[in-house]
């Protein structure tokens, strides 16, 4: 396979913020690469850099074989770029606009045009200004996918888009992906992540700090368990790997290193199990993994479901990320082997 | 989570405000209206008031003697000088005072009525527009409140406005302009804009876009001072009547001094203001009365090529500055004729003329002229080449560059238009006063004269074109630093004529350069290097925007 995106130590200040802090990116011909990191990590800078809008302090870049600064025209003719905001021209169409931005990246399928017009519910006769944020995005991604290019850049894309249209979307870049087009997508709407993305990439201050398939990530996080025993379940605290144990009578609820689930579920299964949910790590967990010490600095080291509210500006440690609450899941894991709970949220009865 | 969270008490109840009416919060938001311009209306007043005072006492130096306040009656006294100005009545007792309101209150009503319309729209469909008005309504704040505080805004400017003109004017000690003139002088222009506020107010109402708002209330302001100036050149001024600024001319302010056509403004305003907050019952909260014509869903061939989108993109403006030239040119062409005449008595423009040369007083008229043409258009040709800063900033130019549009081809189809367009600016410019000329001397040559002597100027407006993409290129953040091309070409060309500024001031200013046609001789050298240095500067513009960061959001 080939390198559709290949990025090596890339460096970009601008004044006294340290955007880019030796980034390195690798993105697979004919993948679908998510780009996840919270806002001001350095995921725009990053695109906008391999657009050649924004040049580079120091480190490599190339895209599809190409320098993106120096190539930048003859690039931009495989490639489409979608913006996570979205400006118009207040008195041009989105019709207009489609056309101008498809035709200026030379040239314009016009049969997919329209029926990406049809299947994102878009009216293309109105006028740029009269737009909510959300058609705003739609006119890009409609000028983005009604090209043949073959390298997708997408910033945050669905930033506006209803819950029906983010289906549509997500569709769109299957189908895309289908015909073979590299996908950078990023993102920081997880499910949309999970859905659609081979490997992921994690930002944070400008580096990469985890880069690898869904799975291979959640070998090293925790699995969720919450079962109802016959007889109240004990000794769990004394096992190592497991975290944030509660306990409601017969009922039990923890967290547990990917290495160490298999020991205790056995010792669960001593209490008769009753009932049994067991969630894989979602990507809330992954990044909270990452940006876990930043929330301790914000005093609520409780890892929430909802998203990663990751503060960029604070200048918290810069070196490697040390994740204080979760001890073992730095180093390797012993045995990746635990097969049954690595799929999704399943129930036992 | 076992925690029982015990029902939050609901708040006691909130403090009482003024009713359910329609009005609640006004008075908050007018502070907070006068807040937000503290800076901008002061600045509005002050330029208008320091405008006036300043203009008085020209016409005090400028008109000295009563020969040259006769000379300018006779002038003034024709169908082109009626429709610049005012009413004939008051050529009847020609002192500064009656100057002023013949001369400066129906100009004045213009700037007035624009500051109003401003102000209206600023603070109503702005506001709507982007949002705010909707978090703000959702407060305690009363269905016309928004409104009611934009117009309390607007009529206390204008009473304010009134009242530094009363005693600016009235404590400046002129002969002719007395105290209960000023005062009068001073109300009126307060009930024209007043009136224009109200107008303002109903054109808010109808689209759901500020610019094409203030656009509507402008376009009202331009077709009154258009019936006032056919009216009055036509004679018997009824034309006149249909038009606020007709009524306020017709005051005859430091003649006769009469009040009551100011109650015609308060009732127009009364019935503008009443019909305002009828119709904004009738309409949605952003949106507009007149729903948003469509468009074409398909662009078009020329508009998908970058020089034809850079014209769609700057189209309204030229047209704009286009017809505003040729009107201007046609204003001070259709003068040339009594040129001479009028300028006969005024020794500071006598002596100008002689330094320009040339073969007839109203051909050197026309050579001065000729400055403030390319000045006006070099105003065009600044905004229009900072249009690819202002795209940038707007994050326009982000996915366009990011397609097969490199970044000279984005720049030179936006400079192409500006260059071309300035150009086509001075043309029509030209032609105006060409024509006009030629008509009210009769001296048909000058057609053709007066538009070459016009497009003599556009290697100046190109080199104004290189310094804006030189700062483009290399200082995005200074561009606007660009605005000091025109701004200084004015002062030293418009004023250091008459004002005598050394000659080494003239040569900093690429205009100081252009051979002062018809009056003065062709000179190629002059105009060549300018074109070079045109195109090294915007040369080295790109090359600085080739090397730079695209600014993005």
């Amino acid at each position: 396979m080939t390198k559709a995106i290949t990025v090596s130590g890339l460096h970009k200040s601008f004044g006294r913020t340290h955007a880019l802090d030796g980034l390195d990116l690798d993105v697979e011909t004919g993948e679908v690469h998510g780009f996840l990191g919270p806002n001001g990590a350095g995921k725009s800078t990053t695109i906008r850099v391999l657009l050649g809008l924004l040049r580079a302090d120091s480190g490599a870049a190339q895209l599809l074989g190409r320098d993106p600064w120096s190539d930048a025209v003859a690039l931009h003719r495989h490639l489409a770029y979608v913006p996570g905001d979205v400006e118009l021209w207040p008195g041009l169409t989105g019709g207009e606009a489609i056309d101008l931005l498809s035709r200026l990246r030379g040239g314009i399928n016009s049969r997919r045009r329209d029926e990406l017009i049809e299947r994102f519910d878009l009216d293309p006769t109105k006028k740029g200004r009269a737009y909510s944020k959300g058609n705003r995005q739609k006119v890009a991604i409609v000028a983005a996918l009604a090209s043949d290019a073959e390298l997708l850049l997408l910033d945050e894309p669905t930033a506006g888009l209803d819950p029906l249209m983010e289906v549509v979307f997500q569709d769109v870049i299957a189908e895309a992906k289908a015909a073979g087009k590299t996908v950078l997508l990023s993102s920081h709407i997880l499910a949309q992540v999970e859905k659609l993305c081979d490997r992921v990439s994690i930002i944070r201050l400008g580096k990469i700090v985890q880069s690898g398939t869904l799975s291979e990530m959640r070998h090293l996080t925790r699995t969720t368990v919450e079962a109802e025993t016959k007889y109240p379940a004990t000794g769990l605290d004394t096992l190592t790997g497991v975290h944030g144990l509660s306990t409601d009578g017969n009922r039990v609820r923890f967290a547990v290193d990917g290495p160490q689930l298999n020991s205790a579920l056995r010792q669960l299964t001593e209490f008769g199990v009753r009932s049994l949910v067991s969630h894989p790590p979602t990507l809330e967990e992954l990044m909270l993994r990452h940006y876990g010490d930043e929330l301790a600095h914000n005093g609520s080291a409780k890892p929430q479901a909802s998203g990663a509210p990751g503060t960029p500006d604070t200048p918290a440690t810069p070196g490697t990320p040390g994740t204080p609450g979760t001890p073992g899941t730095a180093g390797t894991p012993g045995t990746p082997g635990t097969p049954g709970t690595a799929g999704s949220k399943e129930e036992v009865r | 989570m076992s925690t029982v969270t015990t029902a939050a008490k609901s708040p006691a109840p909130a403090r009482t405000v003024t009713g359910g009416n329609a009005l609640a919060g006004t008075r908050t938001l007018i502070r907070f209206a006068l807040r937000r311009d503290r800076v901008r209306l002061p600045v509005w007043l002050l330029a208008l008031t320091i405008g006036t005072i300043a203009t008085a006492g020209n016409f005090q130096t400028l008109y000295a003697s009563t020969e040259q306040r006769a000379s300018v009656v006779r002038t003034m006294d024709s169908p082109a000088g009626l429709a610049m100005t005012g009413p004939r009545h008051y050529l009847t007792d020609y002192n500064f005072g009656s100057m002023m309101g013949h001369q400066m209150l129906g100009f004045m009503a213009v700037m007035v009525g624009l500051m109003s319309v401003l102000i209206i729209a600023r603070h109503t469909r702005a506001e709507e527009e982007t949002g705010r008005a909707e978090l703000v309504r959702s407060t305690v704040v009363g269905r016309h409140a928004h409104l009611a505080a934009a117009l309390t805004v607007a009529v206390l400017a204008n009473l304010v406005l009134a009242l530094l003109l009363a005693f600016g004017l009235g404590g400046a000690g002129i002969e002719g302009v007395d105290t209960g003139g000023s005062l009068l002088y001073g109300f009126s222009h307060a009930a024209i804009g007043i009136v224009f506020a109200a107008v303002a107010a109903v054109t808010v109402q109808f689209t759901a876009h500020a610019r094409s708002a203030s656009g509507m209330a402008l376009a009202v302001i331009g077709l009154a001072y258009v019936l006032r100036a056919s009216g009055d050149a036509g004679g018997d001024g009824t034309v006149s009547w249909l038009s606020p600024i007709g009524w306020v001319q017709r005051t005859y302010v430091y003649v006769d001094d009469r009040w009551w056509p100011l109650l015609l403004c308060l009732a127009l305003a009364v019935v503008c203001g009443g019909a305002a907050f009828a119709l904004s019952t009738r309409r949605d909260v952003g949106a507009g009365l007149r729903t948003e014509r469509l468009g074409r869903p398909h662009a078009s061939d020329a508009l998908t090529r970058p020089f034809g989108f850079a014209l769609r993109l700057h189209r309204g403006m030229l047209f704009g500055f286009g017809a505003g030239l040729f009107l201007m040119g046609a204003m001070y062409g259709s003068i040339l004729g009594d040129a001479e005449d009028m300028l006969k008595n005024i020794d500071q423009i006598q002596e100008a003329l002689q330094r320009v040369g040339g073969a007839s007083i109203a051909e050197s008229f026309a050579s001065m002229v000729m400055i403030v043409l390319s000045v006006v258009a070099s105003v065009y040709v600044v905004m229009a080449a900072l249009r690819p800063r202002a795209e940038e900033t707007a994050g326009r130019a982000e996915p366009l560059l990011a397609t097969g549009l490199s970044r000279n081809r984005w720049v030179g189809s936006h400079l192409a238009v500006a260059m071309l367009g300035g150009t086509l600016l001075l043309v029509l410019a030209g032609l105006g006063i060409g024509i006009a000329g030629a008509a009210s001397t009769g001296d048909g040559g000058l057609v053709l004269k007066l538009t070459g002597g016009a497009i003599a100027y556009a290697p100046a407006l190109w080199v104004t074109v290189g310094v804006a993409v030189a700062l483009f290129g290399w200082f995005p953040r200074a561009s606007t630093v660009a605005w000091i091309v025109p701004v200084y070409a004015f002062v030293v060309g418009y004023l250091g004529e008459l004002l005598q500024f050394p000659s080494w001031m003239a040569n900093l200013s690429p205009f100081g350069h252009v051979p002062q046609l018809p009056a003065a001789d062709m000179s190629w050298p002059p105009l060549l290097i300018l074109t070079a240095l045109a195109v090294a500067l915007t040369l080295l513009g790109l090359a600085g925007f080739r090397r730079r960061d695209l600014e993005t959001k």
